[in-house]
């Protein structure tokens, strides 16, 4: 009853305000140029669905990339880190600068470095680099909090290095790679949209060029349509996230234990 | 044979948790060192263990360091591995053959009466339970010797009562010596062939005592005069040691 409720209201308001909506730009005639009614953005949808689809196939190949990049990268380095105190006084403070610095303010070099003949490449630097920092940094502080008395009792037994690195510390880090990864993924998504943005039109041909293209046409429901598209992709990114950290995380770890109650 | 000669552990910051601490404990023993929290009964089973080293002094043994068991005060399972894979752990890290190691993990189990729990989370386990896990993983290499570090502390008295119990009847089977820490004067009376009474700050053995201890020992014993009287034995000296 609960569960359906929860579905139930948000469905509820969802369809409150669009009829709304509809309602409101049908009384006011307000001009479709300034806010499209909801069923000319579903008609916009619906006759420019195969181009849209290419749209959000190709920002998605690039926020995937970019997010398997910056997953690889970042628990790389994080392992580094674990292991060599030295590798992380070094390297860390560049870390941080990359984070620190707007991805905007960096794009325009990337594309000019990599290259406007391999533009996707370019794009997909860009997410990875986005998503980069929050998965080095909650994996590198997972493996370093590894419980104390459990890593004594490895010593006691003589386990290695990579037995403790494998058997403790990254269960322990699982947690924070996970939660690291939803945020991750939906920075990836972001970083693809800002280098889509930055790369302008005629190179980059994913759904945030087609919102810089119909914003250009004054096509507002297109562009309203391109945009409901990129939030469900974003949407969906962050279901895929949250499930797989479930499914690894229901039998141990208290956070999907609290769920459950 | 386990010999520690004038060791002497000082913490960064200054802190002398033990000074010149002196013992000798002879193989197949139940040792107890009993004392409050802040003398180093816990830094002198990390120095016997070898996880830590001494700043002066010596922890010899009769030829190399024997195998090692080790409880802490905390269950301290793996929260993702079943008990099963908990137990395994000691076998795992010796490069033990996976059937022969679950073999022997499902055998430690047993012996702690936890048979059918093989496949359980700690999270599903009682306190009792897990601290049951946890000595069945430090049993399961078949130590020479056990170290437990005030294991039974936060249960109730029911699951301690039967731990303390289940605890004597495995270290006589398997022959092992034992070093157990307590600041429990009654819990250091049921179990001890011999109790190491030590002050605090900076730790070191105020009364060795070796007690007299009965062929059965159960849950009547508890209330029996000579229960009483051992215990009496050792609060005394713990009075003169103060």
């Amino acid at each position: 009853m609960k569960r359906a409720l929860n579905l139930i209201l948000p469905l509820l308001l969802a369809i409150a305000v669009l009829g709304f909506w509809e309602w409101i730009v049908t009384a006011r005639h307000i001009p479709p140029y300034v806010l499209p009614a909801p069923g000319a953005i579903a008609a916009a949808l619906a006759g420019n669905f195969g181009s849209l689809m290419a749209s959000l196939l190709t920002t998605l190949t690039v926020t995937m990339e970019g997010f398997i990049a910056a997953l690889v990268a970042g628990a790389a380095l994080a392992i580094l880190f674990s292991q060599s105190r030295l590798a992380e006084r070094a390297l860390y403070p560049y870390a941080v600068i990359l984070q620190v610095t707007p991805i905007v303010a960096i794009a325009p070099l990337i594309l000019i470095w990599v290259g406007f003949e391999h533009i996707n490449l370019a794009l997909t630097l860009i997410a990875a680099l986005v998503a980069f920092f929050p998965i080095l940094s909650n994996t590198a502080l997972g493996l370093k909090s590894a419980d104390q008395n459990l890593l004594e009792l490895m010593h006691l037994y003589g386990a290695s290095r990579w037995q403790i690195l494998w058997r403790l510390q990254f269960p322990t880090a699982l947690p924070y790679l996970l939660g690291a990864m939803k945020i991750a993924g939906g920075l990836s998504l972001i970083g693809a949209v800002v280098a889509e943005f930055v790369a302008g039109s005629g190179t980059a041909t994913g759904l945030a060029w087609r919102i810089v293209e119909s914003g250009n046409r004054l096509e507002i429901a297109m562009l309203f349509a391109a945009l409901a598209l990129l939030a469900s992709l974003g949407i969906a990114i962050f279901a895929v996230l949250s499930l797989l950290e479930w499914a690894l995380l229901k039998n141990w770890h208290e956070s999907a234990l609290s769920q459950r109650n | 044979m386990i010999r520690a000669g004038g060791v002497t552990k000082t913490f960064a910051g200054g802190t002398i948790a033990l000074d010149n601490l002196d013992f000798t404990i002879a193989p197949g023993e139940f040792v107890t060192l009993l004392g409050p929290s802040g003398c180093g009964k816990s830094t002198a089973l990390r120095l016997i263990a070898n996880l830590i080293q001494p700043n002066s002094g010596t922890i010899t043994f009769d030829g190399p360091a024997p195998a090692i068991g080790f409880v802490f005060q905390e269950p301290t399972l793996m929260p993702w591995a079943r008990a099963i894979e908990n137990v395994r752990l000691p076998l795992d890290l010796q490069s033990v053959p996976h059937a022969q190691g679950n073999s022997s993990a499902a055998q430690a189990l047993a012996r702690l009466g936890l048979s059918g729990f093989e496949q359980s989370y700690p999270r599903e386990l009682s306190g009792g339970m897990k601290m049951r896990v946890s000595l069945a993983r430090a049993l399961v290499a078949r130590p020479k010797l056990l170290l437990l570090d005030e294991p039974f502390a936060a249960l109730d008295e029911a699951a301690r009562f039967a731990l303390n119990d289940d605890l004597i009847a495995l270290a006589k089977q398997d022959g092992i010596t034992v070093i157990f820490v307590t600041h429990s004067l009654a819990e250091a009376a049921y179990l001890s062939d011999r109790v190491l009474v030590m002050t605090p700050r900076p730790g070191k053995v105020a009364a060795d005592i070796a007690l007299a201890q009965p062929a059965t020992r159960n849950a009547a014993w508890r209330v029996t005069p000579g229960f009483a009287a051992l215990q009496a034995q050792i609060a005394l000296s713990q009075g003169g040691a103060e």
